[in-house]
């Protein structure tokens, strides 16, 4: 099945800042931030008290009362940009392709966090009990327990028979649940895919567990411009919540339905950095490795590169990583490379913002524009390398590498090229 | 044409055996490994039954230092990691860093560490949650930690497609070894038994209420009530069977030759379910047809509706009793991501053996399945076994393993 590849044909992006692929990309490449105080619970007993929300309200977009209390907001996040991402690539279940060859690859880090803490207050009585009480456990406690439910709700709406997963490697969950699928695709398991990711994890859990290891930033009087990758004063990273759907589609096929094709997925590679559960070494060999495995798979050579969609989160130790990842992957050209972290303007979305990341390259692609790093007004002296400050910046782009890095030690990187780019 | 994908190294940490040659020997004997939960005090719970694992202390078998920062089923995973690497003969140390990969399945993440930590913050307060639990509760846990303890540095995932997600992780190690990848640790664990864990499973109204081991998990039968949740898993060591020849590895336990995977059409659309495309699907991939297989490690959920769509989707392909079916994990209660990897190792041994292992306690399969229900271990020389694996919510997947001769 070699010679088989992949069209994005459809964007779904239901994220902080705007919900809706088109208000996503006004509003990052206006290089607004949608980072504030957290609203979603009271923060006040937390060392992090910054967030950046989706201005998401199921019950407005439609969702029925069985599924608002069915699915957790996370599946909801996943369902509403499916919906989108379908509607954008104008194919409809039941058209084109049989259900038994659409297959469904969800990326998430933390699953149904919201929910499940929101139910565990309930049944422990606020935390007074350890054999919590089974009388008081809703029927969809279990869809929460498992987020396979997640996919399952996305694989509904889309009319999906194929193979259907649950991707779930930390902070790269979104770029491996794309890659996932690529790979279904390529080897001919399915025709088309909805691939993507989403994560609500801003729920008092999430923000304990990075206060205790200081992951999260403290900036807590200056909220819109607490995310500040690759910024000397930046302090770590600000959680948020989101989700990107894709819809894929082997590419002779795409072309033959006549659709419209944003960027064609041409490379993809994943490591473990084998160092550490939380921790980065700084020289950011095993990313630079992921970066290069998936030039390589895209036949691509470094010097094509025309803008890489960094992991960017903000904390001191991951902008140096990455920093070296890309020196070291990209040689010399790395410095002539524009380098840009959405997260500074719509926070860290742990698994969902990989895919969001990948839906922002293919827009860079198709609009030529990339998106600018925010907040970044003193660049820290170890990184060195054109990180797009403030502005966003007009530039035809034929080839984006886009990464991620998670806890766990995954380092991820994928390839997105222009559809007509030079045939290989 | 691609690399075969051979299974060299087996973990096992099952309800009814610690270790492979535990797990084996009280498979064959018909062991049960359900019995009343001890690690809780389940008698205010509906549910009472458990397949825990024996005998483990962690200390043991993992550095201490690990024992902090891990919940119980990290702590099960990596000591069948460690298990089937030392099953394998491979010093991980002595192999191309980037050569070796991890892939595990996860269904429910850390649970009982999540317990502790969700507890101390909701009576105390954030400042007295743990530093750990940023990765200790989190899917992606076994993955890296076992990638972190054997230094394997190459292509790694994580599916959480509840209980199929077993065979679904293992079939993405095929796929990383047909990419290149020398050898991939794969499988899953899972271990949910603290009182938290066990009000989820109990939400989902599957679980038996029925209070004797000998007669909870009884499917294929009239009688059937439920399954019974356990604990535990197995981890294999994949290689490209070349490789694996190079680096001088003994005969492996067998190959993955074919795997599917579908999901259900939406609930009320009254369209046959997905799992015999699964089974027609893995059998197409392993190039193979429906006589060819020996015997069909089931899915086996315990309750009618479930068993009857499986039964049907079996006799559809095979025909009307045509191929022993068994159901070891009558033995070990339903391990969530764990449950199909530790019917693949049952498969590989039965096939090493020649004796399909049995379905404990079904005194009475319905006759209206048709399947011909392994009840005694039954000696037969086998050469190509099926293992199937369905998970809540709409999905199916099938595995076709070959045994090496």
């Amino acid at each position: 099945m070699s010679g088989r590849r992949i069209a994005v044909t459809g964007i779904g992006v239901t994220a902080p800042g705007g919900i809706g692929t088109k208000n996503f990309w006004e509003f990052i490449t206006a290089g607004r931030t949608a980072t504030r105080t957290i609203s979603l619970f009271d923060p006040t007993p937390f060392r992090s008290r910054v967030a950046a929300e989706c201005d998401f309200d199921a019950a407005r977009e439609g969702f029925s009362h069985q599924e608002i209390r069915r699915m957790d907001r996370a599946a909801q996040l996943a369902v509403m940009s499916t919906k989108e991402s379908l509607d954008d690539s104008g194919f409809s279940p039941g058209e084109y392709y049989q259900p038994d060859r659409i297959g469904v690859s969800i990326g998430t880090a933390v699953g149904c966090t919201m929910g499940l803490e929101q139910e565990y207050s309930v049944v422990s009585d606020n935390g007074r009990r350890w054999l919590v009480d089974h009388e008081y456990g809703v029927p969809h406690l279990y869809g929460y327990f498992v987020p396979t439910s997640i996919a399952s709700e996305v694989a509904w709406v889309a009319g999906a028979e194929g193979p259907v997963a649950v991707i779930s490697a930390g902070c790269t969950s979104g770029l491996d649940s794309v890659g996932h699928a690529c790979e279904l695709i390529r080897e001919g398991a399915i025709d088309m895919a909805v691939a993507g990711a989403t994560d609500a994890p801003i729920s008092p859990i999430t923000s304990a567990c990075f206060d205790a290891i200081k992951a999260t930033t403290p900036r807590n009087d200056d909220p819109e411009h607490a995310s500040r990758p690759f910024d000397a004063d930046r302090n770590g990273f600000v959680l948020a919540e989101g989700s990107a759907v894709l819809v894929l589609e082997e590419l002779t096929e795409a072309r033959r339905r006549g659709a419209h094709i944003y960027a064609e997925i041409s490379g993809f590679a994943s490591r473990c950095n084998a160092f550490h559960m939380t921790g980065l070494r700084p020289d950011g060999r095993e990313m630079a490795e992921a970066i290069t495995t998936a030039m390589d798979e895209a036949r691509i050579n470094p010097g094509d590169v025309d803008y890489v969609n960094a992991h960017g989160s903000g904390t001191k130790q991951n902008d140096r990583h990455e920093t070296a990842a890309f020196k070291r992957s990209l040689g010399e050209h790395a410095y002539h490379t524009p380098v840009s972290s959405i997260k500074s303007m719509i926070g860290h979305s742990l698994g969902a913002i990989g895919s969001i990341e990948i839906a922002a390259s293919a827009l860079t692609i198709e609009q030529g524009v990339v998106p600018p790093t925010a907040n970044l007004h003193r660049p820290d002296p170890e990184c060195d390398l054109d990180y797009v400050p403030c502005v966003a910046r007009e530039q035809r782009t034929d080839v984006v590498v886009s990464v991620g890095s998670g806890f766990g030690g995954f380092q991820s990187a994928i390839v997105l090229v222009r559809p007509d780019r030079t045939e290989r | 044409m691609s690399a075969a994908a051979v299974v060299t190294g087996i973990g096992v940490a099952a309800p009814n055996g610690l270790g492979v040659d535990d797990y084996w020997a009280a498979t064959l004997r018909g062991d049960n490994g359900i019995d009343l939960i001890t690690r809780f005090d389940p008698s205010g719970y509906p549910v009472r039954l458990a397949g825990e694992v024996p005998g483990f202390e962690a200390g043991d078998h993992i550095p201490g230092r690990l024992i902090p920062q891990t919940d119980h089923m990290t702590r099960l995973a990596l000591a069948s990691a460690d298990w089937a690497l030392d099953d394998a003969g491979v010093d991980p140390a002595t192999l191309p860093e980037y050569g070796m990969g991890v892939v595990t399945a996860s269904a429910s993440g850390g649970f009982e560490f999540g317990q502790r930590e969700l507890q101390k913050l909701w009576s105390k307060g954030p400042e007295h949650v743990s530093a750990y639990q940023s990765f200790a509760w989190f899917y992606a846990v076994n993955t890296g930690q076992i990638s972190i303890r054997h230094g394997m540095r190459g292509p790694s995932g994580v599916l959480v497609n509840e209980q199929a997600g077993g065979l679904d992780a293992v079939a993405h190690a095929r796929r990383m070894i047909r990419k290149g990848t020398q050898l991939v640790v794969s499988g899953g664990v899972d271990a949910s038994l603290c009182p938290w864990g066990w009000v989820a499973q109990i939400a989902l109204g599957e679980c038996s209420t029925v209070d004797d081991p000998s007669l909870a998990y009884l499917p294929f039968s009239e009688d059937a009530n439920g399954y019974v949740p356990g604990e535990g898993g197995a981890i294999l060591v994949v290689e490209d069977a070349r490789a694996a020849a190079e680096r001088g590895a003994g005969e492996s336990y067998g190959e993955i030759a074919g795997y599917a995977a579908t999901f259900d059409p939406k609930p009320g659309s009254g369209r046959e379910p997905g799992l015999r495309r699964a089974i027609q699907l893995a059998l197409d991939d392993a190039r193979i047809t429906a006589p060819d297989v020996d015997v069909v490690f089931a899915d086996a959920a315990g309750l009618p509706e479930p068993d009857r769509v499986e039964a049907e989707a079996i006799t559809a392909v095979f025909g009307w009793r045509a191929t022993p079916v068994t159901a070891p994990k009558t033995m070990t209660g339903r391990l969530y991501s764990g449950g199909a990897p530790v019917d693949i190792a049952a498969a590989l041994l039965s096939m090493r053996d020649g004796v399909i292992p049995p379905t404990i306690n079904v005194d009475h399969p319905s006759p209206r399945f048709g399947i011909d229900l392994v009840r005694q271990p039954r000696p037969e020389s086998l050469r190509t076994a099926l293992v199937v694996a369905r998970g809540n919510g709409g999905f199916n997947a099938a595995m076709v393993l070959k045994s090496p001769n």
